[in-house]
């Protein structure tokens, strides 16, 4: 019985894989209506050039979730779990297209962004003082998000912009919360987790707090972040050394 | 202790649940021995031990976990004291109420090349005599003994390798059983079957889209009513003395294409009048001609009396996945009243016919066109409630958009077959509520927000009281009357099912499947 729901089990997420592991897809016609497709799917995230959105950057020699023609095949019809990335109900040709057409964006370059990333670690640890509310590698603070694979999930441009414009495409455990209890108490903090009944905030020195909606007398949840913009803190130079250190964290592309 | 127990199990198997139990379902409010409660599908418990008094001392008592990390929607069925569940992907098994401990188990073996676009789920059971009956995934309609689970017939419905599958819970009528087919999105071409209750051989088919020369078939173009889908897998209801059953029928395929299938696509997105003896079709109304946003009319059809404009007449409520709650005169399938009941940006609205007049550019684009609802709609398959004690029908209702996509209208059989796709829409916060209409005219009395859009239905009782659950997993209670918050529970997983509730012993239960759990709640 094990044995037959665990051959079920793997079935259930191959089965209409294509039977072949090169994409069959690669004409100049069918790359051209690949991208017709990525335009509409999934430009919105990864950016017309795959280098600039919240998905991950694709303008790059190599895919790491991508790196067979059957993997980004996969990647794109399934998803990825417990990633932003969604699965994609196409046919199969429409998909193997889109596939013909990512891989021309590793062939784009690297990008706009140059930077030099030991410059930018410095940077990091210095004058940007990104550790006071980041962690990269074990190090730094945790008001925000850990960085220490931001630069196999975000892109060059993505982290770019967010460095100048932080309340843009805000991730929802990010947003700002300020609220008040029945009783008078205040808090403000950052959104963990909320559902229907229940909300729970982590305030500025890491205290966790779970309300009951109905205790509330206040619930105010803004779509910004308490990240300032460091726009006119850096140069764009200096902007692009951060950029290029963080595009090395979590490993080679 | 143990020997009364023992004892109770083996009597209240011995009987039988005849057509004419299910028929006056509401005289026996302890069980629950149709998908829908009753053949109204008013999903509605006229137990009142758990009321709006008390139920914030609600607690769960036993959990039955699956084995399966499918989408878990049953709807549980209980007959004198025994509980008989699916669970995905296409398995049975039969419950002891008192202990929660399995009686039996039905498992399936599958082949491994079955298709199901949207997971491998099923709905319920039905049950007739003593056999309980379950749709499998590769299509077929099996028989078990309700008090030993043994296979008695198993009949193959349709070929599950064109993509046609079974997701739906039968309904027992008379001396058959109706059971509808999925395969939406795989260019199968749709039917609702009857079949004979003893023997399993087919009583009656009709197909959801006419063949060349019948009325209909002028509204498909060339060959593309073959693969026009049209499937039906949402459980209907039916009203004993017209003797018609109403069914939903789902997506023209492919879903958002519509350039090879130029015309109205009958009876696709239609609300169907069948006789139940034959099923010939009576009426059909149409809610979305020419639909290219995969708007389903597979929502759960309720049958309620009420006054329309001065006059009382015979009533079916469907607020349709499209956006507009309708109600029509279920005799003769007339539109009675139309009307927007979430944010849609798709029509301006419907003509005297009910038809909905388009608003322009809401087609499906290769850059995404931005329209509401979204395409899992103001509602989808999961089950609203009518309490005939506050004369409130209560529905889940969803808040979104979506980008829709035009695609490749490639046909390949048991391929899926969508010529096109959807993503939310960036930045739009989506939200859900509890809604409670008044039946005949859809006005809304009351809303009680949820988090997120829900994926599970609600069950409403004569304790004054309205019960749900949230994809954030919380079970809860309302009051019936006014929409209070009075009771939940975090069951740890998102729902995606319907309650119901049942008595045992003298004392009321509320069950629903949670996350990959049944869970059983009682004071």
């Amino acid at each position: 019985m094990l044995m037959v729901a665990l051959f079920l089990f793997q079935h259930i997420t191959t089965l209409d894989l294509p039977t072949q592991d090169k994409n069959p897809y690669t004409s100049a016609a069918d790359i051209e209506q690949g991208k017709k497709l990525y335009a509409g799917r999934c430009a919105g995230c990864h950016g017309p050039e795959g280098d600039g959105g919240k998905g991950a950057n694709l303008a790059t020699p190599t895919l790491p979730r991508g790196g067979t023609d059957l993997a980004l095949y996969r990647v794109i019809r399934y998803g990825l779990p417990d990633t932003e990335m969604p699965s994609h109900n196409m046919t199969q040709r429409e998909i193997w297209q889109m596939s013909a057409f990512v891989r021309t964006l590793g062939r784009a370059g690297e990008g706009s962004i140059r930077g030099d990333a030991k410059k930018g670690e410095a940077l990091v640890r210095g004058k940007g003082a990104c550790l006071g509310c980041h962690v990269v590698n074990g190090e730094g603070g945790h008001v925000g998000p850990s960085l220490t694979d931001i630069g196999v999930r975000r892109s060059p441009l993505y982290l770019r912009n967010k460095l100048v414009d932080p309340s843009q495409e805000l991730a929802a455990n990010y947003s700002v919360v300020k609220l008040a209890t029945r009783d008078g108490k205040k808090l403000s903090g950052v959104r963990m987790n909320e559902d229907t009944y229940s909300i729970q905030v982590r305030d500025n020195n890491l205290g966790l707090h779970s309300f009951w909606k109905q205790d509330l007398a206040e619930l105010s949840v803004e779509q910004r972040t308490s990240m300032p913009s460091y726009a006119k803190r850096l140069t764009d130079q200096e902007l692009n050394d951060i950029v290029a250190y963080l595009a090395t964290t979590g490993g080679p592309q | 202790v143990r020997a009364p127990l023992v004892f109770a199990l083996v009597s209240s198997l011995s009987a039988q649940v005849t057509y004419e139990r299910i028929l006056k379902a509401e005289t026996e409010p302890g069980n629950w021995l149709t998908y829908s409660g009753n053949y109204s599908a008013h999903r509605f418990s006229a137990l009142t031990q758990i009321n709006e008094q008390n139920v914030s001392n609600l607690k769960p008592l036993w959990a039955y976990q699956t084995n399966s990390l499918q989408k878990f929607e049953t709807t549980p069925l209980v007959v004198d004291g025994v509980m008989y569940i699916s669970e995905p992907p296409s398995n049975v098994t039969a419950l002891d109420t008192r202990t929660g401990r399995p009686i039996w188990k039905y498992r399936r073996p599958l082949p491994d090349d079955v298709r199901a676009c949207c997971g491998q789920v099923n709905r319920g059971v039905a049950i007739l005599g003593d056999l309980v009956y379950v749709g499998t995934i590769d299509a077929h309609l099996v028989a078990l003994n309700s008090r030993t689970g043994a296979v008695m017939w198993d009949t193959t419905v349709a070929n599950y390798k064109t993509g046609h599958s079974i997701t739906v819970a039968p309904l027992a009528v008379k001396d058959k059983i109706v059971v509808g087919i999925a395969g939406g999105e795989y260019g199968v071409r749709g039917f609702l079957d009857a079949y004979d209750a003893k023997s399993g051989k087919r009583a009656w088919r009709f197909w959801t889209i006419p063949g060349p020369g019948e009325p209909g078939s002028e509204t498909w173009k060339g060959d593309s009513w073959k693969t026009g889908s049209a499937t039906t897998w949402v459980t209907g209801a039916y009203d004993p003395q017209t003797n018609l059953l109403y069914w939903g029928t789902g997506n023209p395929g492919p879903d958002w294409n519509g350039d090879v299938r130029e015309g109205d696509n009958l009876y696709s997105d239609c609300l169907l009048a069948l006789d139940a003896d034959t099923g010939k079709r009576k009426w059909h109304f149409q809610f979305t001609p020419h639909d290219v946003h995969d708007w389903d009319a597979t929502e759960v059809p309720v049958l309620v009396d009420g006054q329309v404009r001065g006059k009382q007449r015979k009533l079916v409520l469907f607020p349709n996945r499209n956006a507009f709650y309708y109600v029509l005169d279920r005799l003769t399938g007339e539109f009675l009243v139309g009307k927007p009941y979430v944010k849609q940006t798709w029509a301006k609205g419907l003509d005297d016919s009910g038809r909905p007049v388009r608003a322009p550019n809401t087609m499906p684009s290769l850059d995404g066109t931005r329209v509401w609802p979204s395409v899992a709609g103001g509602n989808n398959w999961y089950s609203p409630t009518y309490n005939p004690k506050t004369n409130l029908f209560y529905v889940a209702v969803r808040e979104a958009g979506s980008m829709y996509f035009i695609g490749d209208p490639e046909y390949k059989e048991g391929e899926q077959f969508n010529g096109g796709g959807f993503r939310s829409v960036p930045t739009e916060q989506e939200w859900g509520a509890v809604t409670a209409f008044d039946p005949a005219t859809g006005d809304k009395k009351w809303e009680h927000k949820l988090f997120s859009p829900p994926w599970a239905g609600l069950l409403s009782t004569a304790g004054n009281l309205v019960f749900g659950s949230t994809t954030e997993g919380q079970v809860f209670a309302l009051h019936a009357a006014t929409g209070k918050p009075l009771w939940k529970f975090q069951a740890g997983g998102a729902a995606r099912s319907n309650p119901i509730s049942y008595s045992v012993d003298g004392k009321q239960y509320v069950a629903v499947a949670m996350g990959n759990s049944l869970y059983v709640f009682g004071i």
